[in-house]
């Protein structure tokens, strides 16, 4: 099940919330305002980490360069659209809105 | 009853915000029913805030709306049964299932991730 967070882990308990129901090896995709999580050196980059563990973390290309995002804690892997409609395509969808 | 069973989805509805705050609970609620009467397989999960929904003794007149904590009791009427609260959700509100207006399953969010992956469909409101 691909799991996708849309908010700032710096305004909402979103991300915290979906790690925590999080089953091992699905993977979860950061959009939208959720891509701040995968800045490094940040203040989520340990939950990131700890997640990086027992899942694959993507983050949102497009997102991450209209915020100015350029270095994700290591690990992380960027997708495209089509990158993220490959996904939708092989993966039931939990969309943590 | 073969072609019927085929259109059956496993849908679980995530409540995840307090109750009068924003319209999300209510509007949750509503999409619970109507799915009802399609007889699909439902079930709903209270999750952080969205435990806020359950607690009994919601009185909402002073602030001017109905109020729909009573139509959570209804829902077994429509065939949906399953209802999980993350039991981590509770106790860091300090809230015990003696708290809660309807019997529901009390159950750690491992258990209720499993759920989750189990499901056809998941929507978060």
């Amino acid at each position: 099940m691909l799991h996708t967070i849309n908010k700032s882990p710096f305004e909402s308990a979103t991300m915290e919330t979906c790690f925590r129901f999080l089953q091992p090896g699905d993977p979860v995709l950061f959009i939208e305002d959720g891509v701040y999580a995968v800045e490094s050196a940040n203040r989520f980059s340990s939950d990131i980490r700890e997640a990086l563990e027992s899942n694959p973390v993507y983050a949102l290309k497009p997102d991450l360069d209209a915020r100015g995002i350029a270095t994700l804690t290591e690990g992380v892997l960027t997708v495209d659209y089509n990158g993220f409609v490959a996904l939708v395509e092989e993966h039931r969808m939990n969309s943590w809105l | 009853m073969t072609e019927e069973n085929a259109n059956i989805r496993k849908i679980m509805h995530v409540m995840r915000r307090a109750p009068h705050g924003t319209i999300y609970t209510y509007e949750g609620l509503e999409m619970i029913l109507i799915m009802a009467a399609y007889e699909q397989d439902l079930s709903v999960a209270f999750i952080g805030d969205g435990v806020y929904a359950l607690k009994k003794d919601q009185q909402t007149e002073g602030i001017g709306i109905k109020g729909f904590s009573r139509t959570f009791m209804a829902l077994d009427g429509y065939d949906v049964e399953k209802l999980y609260v993350d039991e981590a959700s509770l106790a860091e509100r300090g809230l015990s299932e003696e708290d809660l207006l309807v019997d529901v399953e009390i159950m750690d969010s491992g258990a209720i991730g499993r759920l989750m992956n189990e499901q056809d469909v998941v929507i978060h409101h």
